[in-house]
C-alpha cells in the first residue's frame, strides 16, 4: 500500500444495521442503507454529503449498482471489490486512496446480509471446482479444519487451546448487549459439541446470522470538525495467497504476515504499540494463526498463547471485544463489523467491555478460506501524533 | 504499423485465432484420469510442477507447460473428517505428491479418523459418481 499517506483519512461514523435475525423479506441493500443512515447520523453528516460508495455482497450480483440506485447517488465514486470477509478492510484502503486523490470526499463502506433468514446455501452459492468438489469438503469449515490439523501436527496445538478462543469470545460477548449468543460457555462445552469437520466442533465455528452496517470515511482535516474523535487510518496492507485451500502454500502461515508487515510499516508501528485487536474469527484456528502472523507471539505458539484466558476479558491482550464472529454476529462476511468495534474502542464508547486508554487498534480481515488477508491499523489523534 | 495482425480463419461466422487451444487444461487432465493416470504439469523453463492444470505457469506466465504422469505416491499433508448432518462421516485430505505438487483428495480403505498426517499413500482412480468424471483417491501405500 505504498502511496497511501498515514493518517490522511479517518473513520468518522460507524453503525451496525439490524443484526441477528432481521425482519422477514429485508434485503441486503435494505441493511446497507440502514447502516449508512445510522452511520451518517452518528457523525452528523447527511446522505447528500456522500460521494463515494464501497460495498460487497454475495447476495447481490451488482451490489454497488443496487446501492447507488437505492440511495439515489448516481454520481458517486464506486468500488465493490469482493474477496470475502476482508473486502471491507480493502475498501478502507481504496476509500483512503480515493479521498487522497480527490475522487471522493465522504465515502461510506457498507455491508448487509440476510443469510440466516434465507439460508446459507441461498445467500452464498458455492462455485463448483473440478479439483475439490468431488471430495465434498464442507466449505468453508473443512478448509479451516485442514489448517487446524496441520497446526496441531506441527506445533502440538490442542483442541482445548482452540476451544479457549471460543470461550474468550463468549466472555466478551457477555458484555456486549448486541451479541447474538451470551450464554455461558466452557472449554468442556466446546469439546463436547458435535463435530462439523474434525478437529472443529460447532462451537469452533462462527455463528450464522443476518447483519451488516456501515462506516463513514473522510479526510483527516474534515474529520477533526465532526462529532466524534476520529479513528485515523494509520496503516493498510493486503495479501491474497490463494483462493482454494488446496492451493494455500503453507496451511500454518497466512497472508496476514505480509498484510500485517505492510500495515505496520505504513503506520510506523509494531505489535507492542497495539492496544486493541479485532481479528476475523470465522473459526477458532483463525485467531491463533493471526496472533502469530501479526507478530503477537512466535509462529507455532498461538495455542499456548491463548491458553488460560489470555485473550478473554481480564487477560493480557484485548482480542475481539465485541464477542467476535464466534459469539456476537457473523453475517457471512464479517469484516465490516470488526472495523466498527475498533472505532468504538478508540472513541472509548464500549461501556463494560471498554479497553482502558485504547489509542490504537489493529483490524484484521480474512476472506475465503484463509485466502484474502487485509489489515488496517487505526489510531486516535494521540496515536497519529506519536 | 507495429500492431501484429493475428492469423485468423473464418468458422461458423466467427473469427478465431489459429493458436486457439483444442482442449482445456481440465479436459486434458480428465482424459488422463479416464486412462487411469494422474496427470500434472511442469513448466519447462523453471522445472516447477504446476497443479491444478493451467494455460500458463503462475508467477512467470510461461506457456511452456508440459504434461507429466505422476508415479502415484504421496504423503498426507493435512486431514479432516467431515460430519454431515445426515450420513456417515468421511475423510477429506490434502496430499503432497512425490513430484512436488499438492491436491485435495481422500484416503480410502481405512477409517476416516485413522488417516494421519505423514501417512504414505498411493493413488487410485475412482471411476466417478454417476455422470461425474473420474477423480483421484488414495489408499495407504503399505496396504498395496
Amino acid at each position: 500500500m505504498d502511496g497511501l499517506v498515514r493518517g490522511s483519512a479517518a473513520i468518522v461514523g460507524a453503525a451496525e444495521s439490524d443484526l441477528g435475525a432481521v425482519a422477514a423479506s429485508m434485503t441486503p441493500i435494505d441493511l446497507m442503507a440502514q447502516g449508512i443512515v445510522r452511520a451518517l447520523d452518528d457523525c452528523g453528516l447527511a446522505l447528500a454529503d456522500v460521494d463515494g460508495l464501497f460495498c460487497a455482497s454475495t447476495q447481490s450480483r451488482f451490489s454497488v449498482m443496487a446501492l447507488a440506485e437505492y440511495l439515489g447517488l448516481p454520481d458517486a465514486y464506486t468500488d465493490s471489490t469482493i474477496v470475502g470477509g476482508s473486502s471491507f478492510e480493502i475498501h478502507v484502503a481504496h476509500a483512503m486512496a480515493a479521498i487522497q486523490l480527490g475522487l471522493c470526499h465522504v465515502a461510506v463502506v457498507a455491508y448487509g446480509s440476510t443469510q440466516r433468514t434465507v439460508g446459507r446455501a441461498q445467500a452464498s452459492q458455492r462455485e463448483a471446482n473440478a479439483y475439490e468438489t468431488p471430495f465434498r469438503p464442507f466449505l468453508p469449515a473443512s478448509a479451516y479444519a485442514l489448517a487446524a490439523s496441520r497446526h496441531m501436527h506441527q506445533f502440538g496445538t490442542t483442541r482445548e487451546q482452540l476451544a479457549e478462543v471460543a470461550v474468550a469470545a463468549r466472555g466478551w460477548a457477555r458484555m456486549n448487549p448486541a451479541a447474538w449468543d451470551r450464554r455461558p460457555l466452557s472449554v468442556e462445552d466446546v469439546l463436547a459439541s458435535p463435530f462439523v469437520s474434525e478437529p472443529l466442533t460447532v462451537r469452533d465455528c462462527c455463528l450464522v446470522t443476518d447483519g451488516g452496517g456501515a462506516i463513514v470515511l473522510t479526510s483527516a482535516e474534515r474529520a477533526r470538525h465532526l462529532r466524534h474523535k476520529p479513528a485515523f487510518v494509520l496503516g493498510c496492507g493486503q495479501s491474497i495467497t490463494h483462493a482454494n485451500i488446496s492451493s494455500m502454500p503453507d496451511l500454518t502461515v497466512t497472508g496476514a504476515v505480509r498484510s500485517g508487515q505492510a500495515a505496520y510499516r505504513m503506520a510506523c508501528m509494531g505489535p507492542p504499540d497495539i492496544d486493541v485487536l479485532a481479528l476475523y474469527d470465522a473459526f477458532t484456528i483463525n485467531v491463533i494463526l493471526f496472533l502469530e502472523d501479526l507478530g503477537f507471539c512466535p509462529k507455532g505458539e498461538g495455542g499456548r498463547f491463548v491458553a488460560g484466558g489470555a485473550i478473554a476479558p481480564g487477560g493480557r491482550l484485548a482480542v475481539n471485544t465485541n464477542g467476535g464472529g464466534l459469539s456476537y454476529c457473523h453475517p457471512g462476511m464479517y469484516g465490516l463489523l470488526i472495523l466498527i468495534e475498533a472505532v468504538r474502542q478508540l472513541r472509548g464508547s464500549c461501556g463494560e467491555r471498554q479497553v482502558a486508554g485504547a489509542e490504537t487498534a489493529i483490524v484484521h480481515g480474512n476472506g475465503g478460506v484463509l485466502s484474502a488477508q487485509a489489515t488496517v491499523i487505526l489510531g486516535t489523534e494521540a496515536a497519529l501524533a506519536s | 504499423m507495429l500492431t501484429p495482425r493475428l492469423p485468423a480463419v473464418a468458422g461458423r461466422g466467427q473469427t478465431i485465432r489459429m493458436d486457439r487451444l483444442e482442449a482445456s487444461p481440465l479436459a486434458v487432465y480428465t482424459q488422463h484420469l479416464e486412462r487411469g493416470e494422474l496427470a500434472y504439469q511442469v513448466s519447462r523453463s523453471t522445472g516447477t510442477p504446476v497443479f491444478y492444470p493451467r494455460v500458463a505457469a503462475p508467477r512467470t506466465g510461461a506457456a511452456d507447460l508440459e504434461w507429466r504422469i505422476s508415479a502415484g505416491l504421496g504423503t498426507v499433508y493435512a486431514t479432516t473428517v467431515v460430519h454431515p448432518r445426515e450420513g456417515t462421516p468421511y475423510n477429506v485430505a490434502l496430499i503432497d505428491m512425490d513430484e512436488g505438487f499438492r491436491l485435495m483428495s481422500r484416503v480410502e480403505d481405512i477409517a476416516p479418523s485413522a488417516v494421519r498426517i505423514g501417512t504414505r499413500v498411493r493413488v487410485r482412480i475412482h471411476p466417478g459418481d454417476g455422470k461425474e468424471p473420474p477423480y483421484p483417491v488414495f489408499t495407504p501405500a503399505e496396504a498395496n
